[in-house]
């Protein structure tokens, strides 16, 4: 196989461009896209949702659809001219030579089939396996990833899986056939840090094994693992490509660099060669963070807030968001250059832009000016409450059990722990949504939950809801002003209940002119703000916030934060923070509580909970958490152990 | 699995009450019309019986008693499975409609088997492929628009008068059973081939199709394996409706072909008011219903891993 010239590219791409045929025009998703991918190296394409990256993927496989028109300078895989093949020939190709990853675990397997059967779907087709033997065959590929329990696994449908398992499973599904690349699209978004974790170890064994990846992900941080070499998209295009090391260390692109800034970081960021590894997972000046310059919980490292007007069409397609746009990047689009030394193999580190490497102008970013005053007076307490559900199967399961905690007037408390740990079920206990079993919270000090909602009511707009994706619940034809205005409290003519939601708007960082949208026409990051904006409209002293940015690509996900941080300063608001992103947490709080299995393992401030977890737990989630040291090499990368979900 | 037993407890209770409406409705039905059933029974309107003729009828088939009394009565026999015996035919009502049961589900089962099949292989081969979609859409409007007794006799002038093929009328043997199955299955393969391909389409449209693509799959087994079963969902809950399309197609079909069958059995026995007859037929069409809905629900639950977990 071609494993044998490590120098001879295994898939080789140059000018690949993919358009769509739609109702408003054609649509020039993916342009003039090079890339290059050697046998069991690792490149990472990254980029925000819509930059292409996915049908960059389909495109490799001949599968960017039927109204797709692919065009290529050079497509070639194992030295096959890949733009010349039949429908046949590709079927021979996909599967067996190359696997893919589809980007939701959860509708990427077939929910009718049998986990078992759709593993080997890939052996079959391809005429792979004996009949008599194609169940052993699936088992030991199950096992092989890491599931636990094959022989049980193998006949469970995928709703009854995990989705740590289910991503296991499909990635079972598509190395079936002993490809030579593997195309992973997004295969860790939707899981918790410490499954990602693992399944990034997955396929970091894969890639030891020789297989190449091509792995997609909106998260630099998740790819800075693995990969070799790095392409960063926008707006369609590879904007920067090179070696990781390179690429991640200096950055050339101001986009790369802002999605560099954008990760929410463990360490503190004027020690960026902190010690990596699992036993020491936290800077050893951590601490000096919540003295700095930045306030409590070290500096937010935000973004220049999007602007909304349209995009630009004749220039580089970043100048829009881009603090270093002149007159010259709007007009011309950048051709690609070369820049730096490139990698140690002679790798070229190329780059679309007028300016690469420059420093931005740091006036663009929206940092705090001044630590936020946080007061004795506790405003909510929460007094051991637990919760208790009927599972399907009848048992009891206790979702929150004995918590207790204070939050203090303008603090910022984080909550975090994986999915099921029960913090939304605090939230909507501390919200008075649910009542607890047994336990008690008090607002300003008087009784909460446990009343009638009729004593409860005057109080209601003292404590507000942001969660993930605020806006889905609303009748899809109000407009911003009308989800806004509602929640403006008392009587007052229309005239006035616009202008205050336009003073709402401003106050969240946007342009009043979106009040006659509706929320469909607006960005994932408009819609947040617009959330914020009426959450804040009756004056709030608690904002709970319930996941706010976990559906945010990262460079949105600083600017919100930014905004959380900025209006915690001016409107003297205490934030309960929900999020299962250690680095999130770490951005915005002042204190963390960390939640397992419905209980608080742990709660300090923010700066010694990173610096020296107490609880094992807290040790273990902090250790998987992804992270970027652009120091390292490819050659030097340490070998994580494989940890198995379920094994002992 | 207690939920399963449950849920069939709860559902065979339901088709007892389905089965006690119809047999109501049927009763209050028959009585409500204006008539005398004494005279029914001494062979209709027509026929001039005498009044000692018809007091005699009376008194022997309860007919003196008071409308309560007769339904109490009428229930209790029910309860025995006593259906009675015909007016005009002088059988009893479970032998008239056991010596025509047989042809009709024969032609019900022919036509319901023809239906889904054609449908599905439309489906499956038009589906996501715009130009023989629309041709197939076309045909299939066809279908739908046309009734039954039409399609019956173009059918008929088709392939009997022209070509032959088949008998003209009667009912011996499977060749006589093709064109009445085809004039009765014409119409509802039309409406199951729609859902079918809109189920099929949607299918092919997730990302699992997408991740089957991936794997080196062929289109058909794409199709066959995977989305298939998808579309499966929305035409099982049609299925109630296929049922009542053939029960009242069958009467039409039946006497389009001059077939035997319950759909004649039920024509004669409305127009002479042979309540007894009138009275199996609906009791028993309650009871297939009920019975096919059952088994519905549980194919649901295979269809769907899904929903088997969520009941
Ligand atoms: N079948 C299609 N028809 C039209 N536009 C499409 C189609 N598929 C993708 N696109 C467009 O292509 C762009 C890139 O999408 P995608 O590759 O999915 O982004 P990413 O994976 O980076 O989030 C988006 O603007 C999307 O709307
Ligand atoms: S070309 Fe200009 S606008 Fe584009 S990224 Fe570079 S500096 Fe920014
Ligand atoms: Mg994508």
């Amino acid at each position: 196989m071609s494993g044998d010239h490590p120098s001879a590219p295994l898939l080789e791409v140059a000018g690949l461009s993919v358009a769509f045929a739609t109702r408003h025009g054609v649509v020039r998703a993916v342009r003039d896209v090079d890339l290059s991918l050697r046998a069991g190296e690792c490149l990472a394409v990254v980029g925000e949702s819509g930059s292409g990256k996915s049908v960059t993927a389909r495109a490799l496989l001949g599968l960017a659809g039927a109204g797709a028109r692919v065009t290529a300078r050079t497509l070639a895989f194992e030295g096959r001219d890949l733009r010349t093949l039949g429908g046949g020939q590709w079927r021979r190709l996909r599967g067996r030579r190359i696997g893919y990853v589809l980007q939701d675990a959860l509708t990427s397997l077939d929910p009718l089939r049998r986990v078992g059967l759709e593993v080997a779907e890939a052996l079959e087709v391809h005429g792979l396996a004996r009949r008599d033997d194609l169940d052993d065959q699936v088992i030991r590929l199950l096992t092989e990833v890491g599931v636990p329990d094959p022989r049980v696994r193998f006949l469970q449908y995928p709703h009854e899986l995990s989705g740590g398992l289910r991503q296991r499973a499909l990635i079972a599904s598509a190395i079936a056939a002993g490809p030579a690349l593997l195309v992973a699209d997004e295969p860790t978004t939707a899981l918790d840090v410490t499954v990602q974790a693992q399944v990034l170890g997955l396929l970091e064994e894969r890639r030891r094994r020789g297989t190449a990846l091509l792995l997609i992900s909106h998260d630099l941080a998740v790819v800075a693992r693995l990969a070799d070499q790095v392409a960063v998209m926008f707006a369609g295009e590879v904007v920067e490509r090179g070696p990781a090391a390179a690429l991640l260390s200096s950055p050339a692109h101001p986009y790369t660099a802002d999605l560099l800034a954008a990760v929410p970081g463990l360490d503190d960021p004027d020690a960026p060669d902190a010690t990596d590894g699992p036993e020491a997972p936290h800077g050893p000046d951590a601490s000096d963070a919540r003295g700095g310059p930045g306030g409590p919980g070290g500096p937010v490292r935000g973004l220049p807030i999007v602007r909304t007007g349209p995009a630009a069409t004749t220039g580089c397609p970043y100048a829009p968001r881009c603090a270093l746009a002149d007159d010259r990047c709007r007009s011309e689009p950048p051709p690609p250059v070369s820049y730096g030394e490139g990698g140690p193999e002679g790798e070229d580190h190329m780059v679309r832009c007028f300016h690469p490497g420059r420093e931005r102008p740091a006036a663009a970013f929206e940092t705090p000016v001044a630590p936020v005053r946080v007061k004795n007076r506790a405003v909510v307490s929460v007094r051991g409450i637990t919760k208790r559900y009927r599972s399907p199967d009848g048992s009891r399961r206790t979702a929150v059990g004995d918590v207790s905690f204070d939050l203090r007037a303008g603090e910022a408390l984080g909550l975090v722990g994986e999915s099921g740990s029960g913090k939304s079920t605090t939230a909507r206990i501390v919200l008075a949504e649910i009542v607890p079993d047994t336990g008690t919270v008090l607002l300003d000090g008087e009784p909460w939950s446990g009343l009638r909602e009729r004593d409860r009511r005057s109080r209601r707009s003292r404590i507000q809801l942001v969660d993930q994706d605020p806006l889905s619940s609303f009748d899809p034809r109000f407009t911003v002003e009308r989800v806004v205005g509602e929640a403006v409290p008392g009587r007052m003519p229309r005239r006035r209940r616009r202008e205050r939601a336009a003073a709402l708007l401003g106050q969240v960082g946007l342009d009043p002119a979106l009040l006659d949208r509706v929320p469909a026409r607006l960005s994932g990051g408009q819609r947040q703000r617009v959330a914020i904006a009426r959450a804040l409209a009756p004056g709030p002293e608690v904002l709970v916030c319930d996941e706010p940015v976990s559906a945010l690509d990262v460079t949105v996900q600083a600017q919100i934060l930014a905004l959380l941080a900025r209006l915690r300063r001016e409107a003297g608001v205490a934030l309960l923070f929900i999020s299962h992103d250690l680095g999130v947490v770490r951005q915005v709080c002042d204190r963390v509580a960390v939640m397992k299995d419905g209980r608080l393992v742990e709660t300090g401030a923010v700066a010694d909970v990173f610096r020296a977890p107490r609880a094992a737990y807290t040790a273990e989630l902090l250790a998987a958490v992804p992270r970027i040291d652009p120091g390292r090499t490819a050659g030097e990368r340490p070998h994580a152990a494989v940890t198995l979900e379920g094994h002992p | 699995m207690p939920p399963l037993a449950r849920r069939l407890t709860r559902r065979l209770a339901l088709t007892l009450f389905v089965l006690w409406g119809a047999a109501t409705f049927a009763f209050a039905g028959m009585r409500l019309v204006p008539g005398d059933p004494a005279r029914v029974i001494a062979g209709g309107v027509q026929a001039n019986a005498t009044p000692q003729v018809l007091d005699a009828i009376r008194d022997e088939y309860g007919l003196r008693e008071p409308i309560v009394v007769q339904y109490a009565r009428f229930l209790g026999r029910l309860l025995r499975a006593d259906l009675g015996g015909s007016y005009q035919l002088g059988r009893p009502v479970s032998r008239v409609i056991g010596e025509q049961i047989g042809a009709t589900l024969a032609l019900a089962a022919g036509a319901a088997a023809l239906g889904f099949g054609l449908a599905v292989a439309l489906a499956t081969l038009t589906a996501g492929r715009p130009r023989l979609r629309a041709l197939s859409r076309a045909v299939e409007f066809c279908s739908i628009s046309t009734p039954n007794f039409w399609i019956g006799i173009l059918l008929l002038a088709a392939f009997s008068f022209h070509l032959g093929w088949f008998p003209v009328i009667g009912d011996d043997g499977p060749a006589a059973l093709v064109l009445p199955c085809a004039a009765l299955a014409l119409p509802i393969a039309g409406v199951l081939a729609q859902v079918t391909r809109e189920g099929l389409e949607r299918a092919l449209d997730q990302p699992f199709a997408l991740t089957a693509r991936a794997r080196g799959a062929t289109e058909h087994r794409i199709r066959v394996r995977h989305a298939l079963r998808h579309a499966a969902l929305p035409v099982l809950t049609l299925s109630g409706w296929v049922l009542g399309e053939l029960l009242a197609g069958t009467v039409v079909v039946e006497t389009v072909f001059a077939r035997q069958g319950l759909g004649h059995v039920v024509v004669a026995a409305v127009r002479g008011r042979d309540f007894p007859v009138v009275t199996g037929v609906v009791v028993l069409s309650a009871l297939v219903f009920s019975l096919i809905n059952i088994a519905v629900d549980l194919l649901y639950g295979l269809a769907d891993p899904r929903i088997g977990a969520a009941a």
